[in-house]
């Protein structure tokens, strides 16, 4: 109930917000939390003499309900990832952007043009590209860690003092990865062995914590969590001795994106933005400030030298394969849901 | 409170009467917009159709309600059994929102009874002081709880240093620490109508009661209990029921291992569920036991004012 107040008030106060967006020279940006160095925006306001506002959110799942329930035609721009790209396509919240819109489409790094969730890059361009997986603090383990059973049989040491990410999607691909079965599978057999090894695993995890997944780690209340590459370079950073592991059974593979939104107020100045987002020396920017990865091609002059020689950008040489997480269909999509609450019950 | 407006007594005679239709007027304007509509509109959503992804389509449907009541398995074909996981889930949540109404009542009792009987002049300073804390976001609030009882924390730092254990105790993450964000939380519901039930008490009743041989918990338990009950209830309602479709206290304090209530909703409309209906069904249901819990305290209310005629 509480929440439903907050969403119509949210609601009405984005409703308002979108009038007086409605001016000329204006972008709204529907964005994650701590993914935008204001740098960068106010950088694109003194070239361009476009105001930027923007909202933030904590999951894509998040947004697309926050879309869903009105908000489309607030926002000109969302940041979802690979599989909610295909999701809102699929819901028709995209808008496609014609040949000779976006000036500066050629930059896009040749690998991610024609990307499964987006064919062609109709209406989005790349944000981020990283890695979702685990590590763990070796000064409380120090053996071998390459495998997905530190998380679903984890050793003594470790048991008790996991973090995961509270997220469907990610806990189970990976705990799919462990067995070996297919994200959207819908044998019986393998979906009831899904079922069985997250409740296993439950009693040997201290919690399901997503915003938190790295201030859990520095401050030593996990041994061991899931976690975003960037992140955990930042968890170094603040002084965690974690090391982030490539399991070999693999891992999770993620791209964000900058998507068009349908009837987005601003488009023209949509467009304007993912353009300077195209621009090397304004995507290094973000990407020297999140330590994930861009989608751009000429950006390596403009990074962090240290960036390229992170441990968490180099997968060993045994190191699984990354997979992006796969959009399944209604019926076995409500099998996985049905998983997912019966591990939080 | 209700209480009040009793030991008031008779019919105050209403200078504004003439003005009354428009007095009201924005809280009636309040509650239509901001508490009627929303619900009403959440029972609608109840008896529709799910919509994939979240959404509902314009169809009447019971699968929201049969969701909850009826097990089905995994796979949505075995015969239908009783549905334990939802009940279980409502179970866990008034047992933490109980625990932490009690916790609030054993000290938040003692606190009101002090602050009521300090000198006239300086009782209003120690309600303040209560409120304090509270002008901090609940958000905030909750994050520092679990700063200062995390393993590494201030408290178990404490207790280690002085010798009273050797390692230090799993506080963060249980349901006891859920539990003490809860009364955290809400403490200030419990203590301002009990002070405000005790400021109002006779305290002439007491000596009476001693002077007729009555021991002092005689007198607590026959003679300051009764005459305050409507404060209590009052603050035990207050405590209980935002605790029970609280989410930040379980989500930040109990790791978010195991829905409450309020996270299990919360799931429907913004997790990977997308299931708008059965959101809508778990908050019609859950409204209802609140009502059910809020008429039952009425009526007893009601009883009590005949009985005391």
């Amino acid at each position: 109930m509480k929440n439903l107040m907050k969403t119509s008030v949210a609601a009405l106060a984005l409703t308002v917000g979108a009038n007086a967006a409605a001016a000329e020279g204006n972008l709204v940006l529907y964005h994650w939390f701590e993914y935008m160095p204001q740098e960068v925006l106010d950088k694109f306001t003194a070239e361009t003499g476009i105001e930027v506002t923007m909202d933030t959110y904590d999951s894509n799942e998040a947004m697309l309900a926050s879309l869903k329930a009105g908000a489309i035609g607030t926002y000109d721009l969302a940041v979802p990832s690979d599989y909610m790209v295909s999701i809102m396509g699929s819901e028709g919240m995209l808008d496609t952007i014609a040949d000779g819109e976006l000036h500066n489409k050629g930059n896009i790094a040749p690998e991610w043009v024609d990307v499964s969730f987006d064919p062609g890059r109709q209406s989005s361009i790349p944000y981020q590209w990283g890695s979702t997986s685990f590590s763990v603090n070796r000064d409380v383990y120090a053996g071998e860690i390459q495998t997905t059973d530190i998380l679903f049989n984890p050793p003594a040491e470790l048991q008790g003092r996991i973090n995961m990410l509270d997220s469907q999607g990610d806990v189970t691909a990976l705990a799919s990865l462990h067995l070996g079965i297919p994200q959207c599978s819908s044998d019986r057999e393998q979906l009831k062995a899904l079922n069985d090894l997250l409740q296993g695993a439950k009693a040997h995890w201290a919690s399901f914590n997503s915003d938190t997944a790295k201030e859990v780690l520095v401050s030593g209340d996990a041994a061991a969590g899931m976690i975003y590459d960037g992140f955990n370079s930042k968890a170094r950073e603040e002084g965690a001795n974690v090391e982030y592991a490539f399991p070999t059974q693999g891992y999770i593979a993620w791209m964000d994106n900058v998507v068009l939104l349908k009837d987005a107020p601003n488009r023209d100045s949509a467009l304007k933005f993912m353009d300077f987002l195209l621009e090397p020396e304004n995507i290094a920017a973000i990407t020297n400030y999140a330590a994930y990865n861009a989608g751009v091609t000429g950006v390596s002059e403009f990074l962090d030298p240290a960036l390229a020689a992170q441990p968490e950008k180099n997968p060993h040489a045994d190191a699984g394969n990354g997979v992006f997480i796969q959009v399944c269909d209604e019926a076995t999509q409500a099998v996985y849901d049905q998983i997912w609450t019966n591990l939080k019950k | 409170m209700a209480a009040g407006a009793a030991s008031g007594g008779s019919a105050v005679t209403d200078t504004y009467k003439d003005a009354r239709t428009w007095l009201l007027l924005p809280a009636w304007l309040t509650l239509t917009i901001l508490v009627a509509a929303p619900v009403f509109m959440m029972l609608i959503y109840s008896f529709l159709t799910k919509e994939f992804r979240g959404g509902v389509i314009w169809e009447f449907s019971l699968a929201a309600y049969d969701q909850f009541f009826f097990d089905r398995g995994l796979f949505g074909d075995d015969p239908a059994k009783i549905e334990w996981t939802y009940i279980l889930i409502f179970w866990r949540s008034i047992w933490q929102a109980g625990a932490a109404t009690i916790l609030s009542l054993v000290i938040g009792f003692p606190t009101a009874y002090f602050i009521a009987t300090r000198p006239e002049k300086s009782r209003p300073l120690w309600v303040f002081l209560i409120t304090i804390p509270y002008w901090v976001n609940l958000l905030i609030r909750t994050v520092s709880m679990k700063f200062l009882l995390r393993d590494q924390g201030p408290l178990n730092d404490f207790l280690i240093n002085i010798g009273l254990i050797d390692s230090p105790i799993h506080i963060v993450n249980t349901n006891f620490a859920v539990q003490l964000g809860l009364f955290y939380s809400y403490l200030p519901f419990m203590v301002l109508p009990i002070y405000a039930a005790v400021e109002r008490y006779n305290f002439s009743l007491s000596e009476a009661a001693a002077d007729l041989y009555a021991t002092k918990a005689t007198t607590l338990r026959r003679i300051l209990l009764p005459a305050v009950k409507p404060g209590v209830i009052a603050g035990c309602i207050l405590v209980f029921v935002p605790s029970m479709g609280s989410f930040l206290a379980p989500d930040l304090l109990g790791g978010a291992k195991n829905f409450m209530i309020g996270s299990l909703i919360e799931e429907q409309f913004k997790g990977n569920a997308g299931n708008w209906p059965f959101g809508a069904a778990a908050s019609m249901i859950l409204m209802s036991m609140v009502l059910v819990l809020l008429m039952f305290y009425a009526r007893q209310q009601a009883k009590s004012e005949k009985a005391e005629g």
